[in-house]
């Protein structure tokens, strides 16, 4: 029976991608926000399965992506400071800094330490009582309440030598940033599903409606992404706005209302800059004051950081939509996931890196693909 | 604490923010952290047809803490 399954996925997929094509009569633009959303679009070639009309513009919901240089620049600085062991993500590894990254730190022989958890951030303070322990927390909202709770644990237990260097960021501010750029084309979005499990759909009405767009909070796997693209379609096509849920076996209308009362607990909204983008009022999370002692900002004075991003990369572009990474000169050639120039080239949710891995190496090329393929709905 | 099963890997996870699941249920996870419960029935289905596409590679990496460099950080 088991044989018979992908079968059946692949005649899923076309079943959406054939309504989808039914339904689309004139060209629409949707936007999908998150990282992992772009990286299974185009590892799945879902973007070659759509009827003409539609095109997909990748977001800006990549963490590792959009975390600030100066916060980058930061973390190299703590991470070299003697008796530190610096814990973080892998992803965040590799992305450069203005002058490095924690790889190479680490190959210098800092202790840079990769964590699955933030939690084992705090066995390894408590295993190493003579030394500092600073963790990278980084990310949107469904990576805050597990920082968040690594934070109060640290603060409960007395971990005095425990901190995290906060750099969250807020995906409804972003989808603003977005709605409210002159430049910008978007006129529906595929909305954050993994953020929504943790906050629920109501910040995103009034996004909804005061631009009149329809949100489909989406998934991560092919048949949510079709799926969800049909959605938008049909209330575009309709002329509706609003959010509406395609992911409702893991999201809930109100989220988890006990990460949300912990993340109210130990972080405070405040103005955030995202690489690429900018300053975004609202648009992060810092720790509360009563979280002081475990603020890696308060414990390390690493002085003024001065940043400088590469003048050739245009990442800030590719976050916000306006420009496929093929369009870039460098994409391929200058910047490859070996040697990046940004963010975007590092992380496998980056639109960057996931085009050059799955052989988007130019549009005519993909573009040809979609004709080769001969799929017609 | 408890044990979730990451199709034959057993993971420690903390369910602090999912006070309400059981024995048996299926949760998402997200750095070491269950977020939300999820449909028992869909998650049956989305789980085999994982399986089919080789999606499960990452959950059944070895602990990142001994082998750093594989180190993954899921969706947003």
């Amino acid at each position: 029976m088991r044989r018979l399954e992908p079968i059946e996925s692949r005649r899923l997929a076309e079943h959406w991608a054939s309504e989808i094509a039914r339904h689309a009569t004139r060209p629409w633009k949707i936007m999908e926000v998150c990282g992992g959303q772009t990286q299974a679009i185009v590892k799945f070639g879902l973007d070659q399965l759509l009827p003409p009309e539609i095109e997909l513009l990748h977001g800006p919901g990549c963490p590792v992506c959009v975390t600030p240089l100066e916060m980058v620049d930061r973390a190299l600085a703590i991470a070299q400071v003697p008796g530190v062991i610096f814990c973080s993500f892998g992803d965040m590894l590799r992305v450069p800094g203005t002058d490095g990254d924690l790889l190479r730190l680490k190959a210098e022989g800092a202790d840079v330490r990769v964590l699955y958890s933030p939690l084992d951030a705090l066995t390894i303070a408590r295993q190493n009582p003579g030394r500092r322990v600073v963790f990278f927390a980084i990310g949107f909202e469904t990576t805050a309440p597990a920082n968040a709770m690594a934070i109060h644990q640290a603060r409960q237990r007395g971990l005095s030598n425990f901190s995290a260097l906060c750099s969250h960021v807020l995906a409804p501010p972003a989808m603003l940033a977005i709605l409210q750029d002159p430049e910008q084309r978007v006129q529906a979005f595929l909305g954050p599903g993994h953020v929504c499990s943790v906050m629920g759909l109501s910040e995103y009405e009034p996004i909804a409606a005061q631009f009149s767009v329809p949100i489909v909070v989406t998934g991560f796997e092919p048949l949510d992404l079709l799926e969800g693209v049909c959605l938008a379609v049909r209330h575009l096509e309709a002329g509706r706005s609003g959010v509406d849920n395609q992911y409702a076996r893991v999201v809930q209308a109100r989220g988890n209302p006990a990460s949300q009362a912990l993340l109210e607990q130990v972080f405070e909204v405040c103005d955030r800059k995202w690489r690429g983008i900018g300053l975004l009022p609202n648009s992060g999370l810092r720790l509360r004051d009563e979280y002081r002692a475990h603020d890696a900002l308060s414990v390390f004075d690493v002085g003024e950081i001065t940043t400088e991003e590469p003048a050739e990369c245009i990442s800030g572009q590719v976050l916000r939509g306006l420009k496929k990474p093929t369009e870039c000169p460098a994409f391929g050639l200058r910047c490859t996931p070996e040697s990046p120039l940004g963010a975007t080239m590092v992380s496998s949710e980056g639109a960057c890196a996931a085009y050059h891995a799955y052989g988007r190496r130019s549009v005519p090329a993909a573009r040809l693909a979609r004709g080769a393929e001969g799929f017609s709905p | 604490m408890g044990r979730v099963d990451f199709g034959g890997v057993s993971r420690k996870v903390c369910l602090e923010h999912v006070k309400d699941v059981a024995p048996g249920d299926y949760v998402l996870v997200h750095v070491g952290f269950a977020l939300s419960r999820i449909d028992a029935e869909e998650a049956h289905k989305i789980f085999e047809l994982l399986r089919e596409l080789d999606q499960l590679t990452e959950l059944t990496e070895p602990e990142p803490l001994a082998a750093q460099a594989a180190g993954q950080e899921p969706q947003p």
